[in-house]
């Protein structure tokens, strides 16, 4: 059994959940409470990646990090490398990839809490951050937990951009669901089994979680009392 | 209990984190091959590594595809081309490293028949006319330099309007064989390379499609400018170039071309 491509795999859905999940929460907390006129478009924009096949999103990301874009030629001069082709390159294109699968749940469990608790805790004096960390999040944690798993699991599953702006290298770029697909072509099933019951199978166990946590059959952050 | 959950979420993230990702070491080569050499390759590069003790990565695909790649800044340190013309224009634009182009082999094209097939392959190309052949798999003619011969065959023979209709196209040699040896497709124009392969000489049978109808499908090996070790790189040339090598691949149906 290859684990490369699977650590591989697991290693760039980490990191681009982490990176989401940081850059996601401000975006997901504008679009919630912006009274903006035209916060549907921003919303559109965000679910673009979505209907966007995955090879055109994955081909021009490519062109805009490529060398001859002043984006890949900045990260050049700075790293010494290119990067298209590279684990850091797979990694901002799946953030791209994966955007709406973390905004979409945690904005709108933000948007669906009760407006008086917050109105109620900026009268009493907590400033918006405070605000933010102690009473909206906790209350909408079910989204948030959503979002992770969902993104995560969706970045596991890449294949269209990842081969695109990847460049199947074993061990930098190759990941599972490229790995299937080379091992097909190789007309080595065996192998391209067994790495797909694996997927299966994580993705099954993912799923249900999430399903479980918003059912509050299973409470991700039990609250101390 | 808050507590505890957190501390088991920053143990997962640390544990996913440190999961070692390999960084590329110095001693490996990141060889980009064309798909008919697949499983030829798979045999050669296990010999290299025993002999050199250098890790070598390979990449198989469509020789089109990997010369737009590297004209991106794919990080490859060879190229296997299946068509000399994606090495020559690399090297027209300064791509490549001067003098280490080696054409290491000439292709050919054969029909592919899994052995159940009752079709009979003496008769040549005109058999894809058959009544019985519902879908003829061939590699992408855009950029699959088999796939551009198999088209090319065919209009030479005056069977291309005929059989148009029932090509499906493979992303690279080795998915066209993959199509037939699945039964999806009922015949195939492959790579005399993959033919020859163990594993499908076992499941079926070839005939010879003759040399006349196509121009000769030159391949050739390059050392790319982006390569971090050319030594090692050209230590796998000289590595093809041995007699035990060219053995190896002549038992593949790579026959270095009588110029080189």
């Amino acid at each position: 059994m290859n684990w490369q491509p699977i650590v591989l795999t697991i290693r760039i859905a980490f990191t681009v959940c982490a990176i989401l999940l940081v850059i996601g929460m401000p975006i997901a907390y504008w679009l919630a409470f912006t009274q903006r006129r035209w916060k549907f478009m921003a919303e559109a924009l965000t679910a673009m990646p979505l209907v966007l096949p995955p090879t055109v999103l994955g081909f021009y990301i490519l062109v805009a990090i490529g060398p001859h874009s002043p984006v890949g030629r900045l990260y050049q001069e700075c790293f010494g490398r290119g990067l298209p082709f590279s684990f850091q390159g797979l990694v901002l294109a799946s953030v791209i990839y994966s955007f709406p699968f973390m905004i979409q749940p945690i904005a709108s469990a933000f948007a669906t809490i009760d407006r008086n608790l917050i109105s109620a805790s900026l009268i009493l004096g907590a400033s918006r951050l405070k605000t933010f960390f102690r009473v909206i999040l906790p209350l909408s944690i079910g989204g948030v937990v959503t979002g992770i798993v969902l993104s995560f699991a969706h970045t596991m599953g890449e294949f269209g951009v990842a081969l695109m702006v990847g460049g199947n290298i074993p061990g930098a770029t190759q990941t599972i669901a490229i790995a299937i697909y080379d091992d097909v072509q190789a007309l080595d099933y065996k192998s391209a089994n067994e790495t797909a019951l694996l997927l299966l199978a994580f993705s099954f166990i993912t799923l249900s979680i999430t399903y479980a946590v918003n059912r509050r059959l299973w409470a991700a952050w039990p609250l101390a009392r | 209990m808050r507590r505890y959950a957190t501390g088991i979420l920053a143990l997962i993230l640390i544990v996913g984190w440190s999961v070692p990702g390999r960084a590329l070491a110095a001693d490996t080569l990141t060889i980009a091959a064309a798909a008919d050499l697949t499983f030829a390759f798979k045999e050669v590069v296990p010999e290299f590594e025993k002999e050199t003790g250098d890790t070598v990565k390979l990449s198989f695909g469509s020789s089109g595809n990997f010369y737009a790649q590297v004209q991106n800044g794919a990080p490859y340190d060879l190229f296997f081309s299946a068509d000399i013309g994606y090495p020559k224009k690399l090297e027209a634009a300064g791509l490549t490293e001067p003098g280490t182009m080696y054409e290491y082999a000439v292709g050919k094209i054969v029909l592919w028949v899994l052995n159940q097939s009752p079709l009979d392959l003496s008769k040549g190309l005109p058999i894809l006319t058959d009544s019985s052949v519902h879908k003829i798999a061939i590699a992408d003619p855009a950029h699959a330099p088999y796939g551009r011969a198999a088209v090319e065959a065919l209009k030479t023979d005056k069977l291309y309007d005929a059989v148009k209709s029932k090509l499906v196209q493979g992303e690279n040699i080795a998915q066209t064989a993959q199509f037939v040896q699945s039964g999806s497709a009922d015949i195939g124009i492959l790579a005399l390379s993959l033919a020859l392969a163990p594993k499908l000489q076992k499941e079926g049978r070839y005939g010879a499609i003759p040399d006349t109808l196509y121009p000769p499908i030159e391949q050739a090996a390059v050392v790319l400018k982006a390569s971090k070790d050319k030594a090692a790189a050209e230590a796998f040339i000289a590595f093809l170039k041995k007699p035990e090598t060219i053995a190896l691949m002549k038992r593949y149906g790579f026959v270095i071309p009588s110029k080189g």
